[in-house]
């Protein structure tokens, strides 16, 4: 059931007065069926991955839960009757038992995704280097399962250190495993934040609802005039990498900028939206990214969820384990600066890695993932260098244009990271970037060449008028929430707003008959 | 409680605004069919003459192209209608005929049958020309149900501006022009008027068929289309109009004869009688073969009126002051474009 559907409005517009007419206590039943519908819309071979991390998730939770209570009660026990070292031999015998329940726990939920997003692939190489028969063709991602087996195995690794308890009730884990709105593109949540939120009952506001709705109606506004229409020429562009090269290569980075952006912060923006409908607040993905100043500052400002989970759940635990102590240690008589650096160093690198695998089984993912890190370290290293030219120059680096110049340099930095994303493999992205040096035709996409891609002339205006006012918007957020001042200016003004925005994308969205409204693009990770 | 109904009351007029806005927009952006596809045009026409109709003709556009009901009146005082658009299909025709009866009850339906070759719907621009000039009724939701191809869906044709919003980029003058305004009916009774001659050069090949026999779903719309008019007391006349492209093959022509011999009906295959009707393609063809122009047309009605005269004993309705008084109007105007169509050739 795509957003972009009338099958999903009209499950909403079934949904929403359902939630609210039911008994409170019931409330989060309602919203459980409803995922079990949407699940279900989207096939059974979902449901049932889906069903199994819930089931493993749950058992090994509640597992956790019981061997602390055990550790508690049994250590207590030997309190008077053994020595400190039998209590610790004890407790370390319980820790073990813990250990071993959550790796079996996300071997089976990490297998599931880790087949399911490279069985393909390995059988792929596997057929082309050891020459065995092709394998795992038919093994395709489920909807949503990136994302909801990250926020599961975020909730396993808090219970396990015991951050938070395990939920008792498994259908109501289900139901934070399941949000529907969240199986889209995200965000990756958390079970303290999200679960209990779902969990409890909400009363129906009036202000809310028409928060949630605009918010809704802004992100189908950035998905089907901005990010659907520039997708267009995008994905000719990248259809041809051969005859589509130098400026070609640049204006495509430009408008697979545009067109991410509008595309996966609109659909999180649809996610929000319905999230306040149900009365529950979803996590911001996007902080005004495009605004970052750094690559690493753009990373904290995009999909703010993944690098968060990332550095929660694997970049601390790495920093600080036993091996990167001893590698950092170990790597002492180097220099004091190598050895505080190295294992910071290595576990970003593996981050980014893990950061680039988790987009897809293309080795473009991958690569784009290590140069990503390699950028964020080398910014690092260079930030004496840094120091010292903005020391030697105040004046040149205080000023809006070097502000200007920074924002923009970030942009065309992770645009061009981006062209792995665009090509189906990394040789074609490099030849891809280098053209923009080695092919002269500067000035041919606007000698008609831009027209080639699929679009109008109109629906460039319309596209660029549309990246215009999301820009002015973003300019304008930085005084704080314009939702919030919209909704100031009380009902009528805020439902004008409304109107206004459903009114535009009736005329200039592009769907229905002849136009592919498609899915989300972060929906295939 | 002041301040709660002011604010109902604007969330109103700012709905009302919307929609208001949405119908004007949607009036602006849905095709005219006035100068390019004027075929378009043709279903909605029909609602415009409150005349009644001795005879309706259903089908496609061998039947707004090839009768003229102007002629038809003349000559022998049958007052007619064609109900006909561009590549209307079985199930169109049938829900066309059900929506005409909710008002008039001809005496005769004559029905081109060559539409019935297509038991697949084949078109969404021709399904919407058909269709969107539609009344709304249970004929028209049957119609469009019936016949929607991949990728169409229902709520498109409730609210036309979900299929013809991307039209903003491409509106013309003739957008604006009759934006709220109907204008002169771009047809006579349906009939679409054309005098250019070009002459048919040969008789191409036809493909060879892989199935010989007509679609089983056609033929079952045609047997729902037989029993509609039984039903109303409707004498159904099935005909296969003059033309040599596209071809008609002897197998589909045997499964209709066929179909009007167990049904008792007239079937006319009007291709073998192309010398008795005095048609000639090197002169009466606007487009080679495929259709007839004014002279081929008003050939054939003269031969064919005096056919269902002779068969149906359809009364001469000439005297009738309201009819007499539409036809005369309707003839003026058809024999002024006849003229300057003519001229403009």
């Amino acid at each position: 059931m795509l957003f972009t559907s009338w099958a999903f409005l009209l499950f909403l517009a079934v949904l929403v007065p359902l939630y609210y007419l039911v008994p409170k206590r019931v409330q989060w039943i309602v919203l459980l069926l409803a995922d079990a519908v949407f699940v279900g819309f989207a096939g059974v071979r979902g449901a049932v991955y889906m069903v199994v991390t819930i089931v493993t998730v749950y058992a090994a939770a509640r597992g956790f839960d019981a061997l602390f209570r055990r550790q508690r009660e049994t250590v207590a026990a030997m309190k008077a009757t053994h020595t400190k070292e039998e209590r610790k031999k004890a407790r370390l015998g319980f820790e073990k038992k813990r250990r071993a329940v959550l790796i079996l726990c996300l071997c089976v939920n990490v297998g599931i995704l880790f087949v399911l997003k490279y069985g393909a692939a390995i059988g792929r190489l596997s057929a082309a280097w050891l020459h065995t028969p092709a394998f795992g063709a038919d093994l395709t991602l489920t909807m949503g399962i990136s994302f909801y087996t990250f926020s599961s195995i975020g909730y396993l690794l808090d219970v396990y250190r015991e951050t938070i308890p395990a939920e008792k009730n498994p259908f109501r884990l289900a139901l934070f495993v399941s949000f529907f709105p969240l199986l889209v593109q995200g965000p990756i949540s958390r079970f303290d934040l999200l679960g209990r939120q779902l969990n409890a009952p909400h009363s129906f506001s009036g202000e809310r609802f028409l928060s949630g709705a605009l918010r809704i109606a802004w992100g189908y506004w950035k998905k089907l005039i901005v990010a659907d229409r520039l997708l267009v020429a995008v994905k000719a562009l990248c259809a041809r990498p051969a005859v589509y090269r130098g400026d070609f290569v640049f204006v495509e980075m430009l408008l697979y900028a545009a067109c991410l952006y509008a595309d996966f912060t609109g659909g999180i923006d649809i996610t929000i939206g319905i999230g306040e409908w149900f009365g529950v607040t979803v996590e911001e993905n996007f902080f005004r990214p495009y605004f970052s100043k750094s690559i690493s500052e753009y990373w904290r400002r995009w999909h703010i969820t993944l690098g968060e989970w990332f550095k929660r759940y694997v970049y601390y635990p790495l920093s600080v384990s036993k091996p990167m102590r001893t590698l950092s240690q170990k790597s002492r008589r180097l220099g004091v600066g190598v050895s505080r650096r190295l294992p910071v160093y290595l576990a970003t690198l593996l981050v980014w890695a893990l950061t680039g695998a988790w987009h897809g089984s293309n080795w473009t993912f991958l690569v784009w993932g290590v140069l990503n890190g390699v950028v964020i370290l080398l910014s690092e290293e260079m930030k004496p260098l840094y120091a010292r030219f903005h020391a030697r120059f105040p004046g040149l680096t205080n000023g809006a244009c070097y502000r200007g110049f920074t924002v923009i340099r970030t942009i065309l930095l992770l645009s061009s990271l981006r062209l792995l994303d665009c090509y189906a493999t990394v040789k074609e992205a490099f030849s891809a970037f280098f053209s923009m040096f080695t092919t002269w035709n500067w000035g041919a996409v606007f000698r008609g060449g831009i027209q080639s891609l699929g679009l109008s002339w109109a629906d460039y205006g319309a596209a660029f008028a549309g990246v215009l006012c999301m820009f002015a918007l973003s300019m304008a957020q930085r005084k704080g929430p314009i939702r919030k001042r919209i909704l100031s200016h009380g009902t009528v003004c805020s439902v004008c707003v409304l109107l206004l925005l459903i009114g535009t994308i009736l005329v200039f969205g592009r769907y229905g008959f002849g136009f592919d409204a498609g899915q989300f693009i972060y929906n295939r990770f | 409680m002041k301040r709660t109904v002011l604010k109902i009351g604007g969330v109103l007029l700012a709905c009302i605004l919307l929609f208001g806005a949405l119908f004007a927009i949607t009036r602006l952006l849905m095709p005219k069919y006035r100068e390019t596809s004027v075929e378009g045009s043709l279903t909605a026409e029909y609602y415009r003459d409150t005349t009644p109709h001795d005879v309706l003709f259903i089908g496609d556009c061998e039947v707004f192209s090839n009768f003229s009901p102007v002629t038809l009146w003349n000559e022998y005082g049958i007052p007619s209608y064609i109900r006909g658009s561009a590549q209307q299909l079985v199930w169109h025709s049938y829900y066309l005929l059900e929506d005409a009866l909710q008002t008039e009850t001809p005496k005769v339906v004559v029905y081109n049958v060559l539409a019935l070759k297509y038991g697949e719907p084949q078109s969404e621009a021709y399904n919407r020309m058909t269709l969107d000039g539609m009344r709304w009724g249970k004929a028209k939701t049957g119609a469009i149900k019936a016949g929607m191809t991949e990728g169409e869906d229902f709520m498109s044709y409730v609210f036309p501006l979900l299929r013809f919003h991307a039209r903003w980029s491409e509106l013309g003058s003739e957008d604006f022009a009759y934006w709220f305004k109907a204008g002169e009916p771009v047809s006579f009774n349906g009939y679409l008027l054309r005098t250019e001659v070009r002459p048919a050069t040969e008789t191409p090949l036809p493909p060879v068929l892989k199935d010989p026999h007509l679609p089983e779903t056609s033929m079952a719309w045609l047997e729902k289309t037989a029993a509609l008019c039984k039903e109303n007391g409707i004498d159904l006349v099935l005909i296969k109009s003059p033309s040599i492209e596209p071809y008609w093959y002897p197998e589909w022509d045997a499964d209709v004869a066929a179909f009007a011999e167990a049904h008792g009906l007239w079937y006319v295959n009007m291709i073998e009688q192309n010398d008795a009707i005095g048609i000639d393609m090197q002169t009466d063809t606007c487009d080679m073969g495929q259709h007839l122009n004014v002279y081929g047309a008003e050939k054939l009605s003269r031969w064919f009126g005096s056919e269902l005269k002779t068969r149906y004993a359809l009364a001469d309705r000439r005297g009738d002051e309201a009819l007499d008084a539409a036809y005369r109007t309707l003839t003026e105007r058809y024999e002024t474009e006849k003229l300057r169509l003519t001229e403009g050739n």
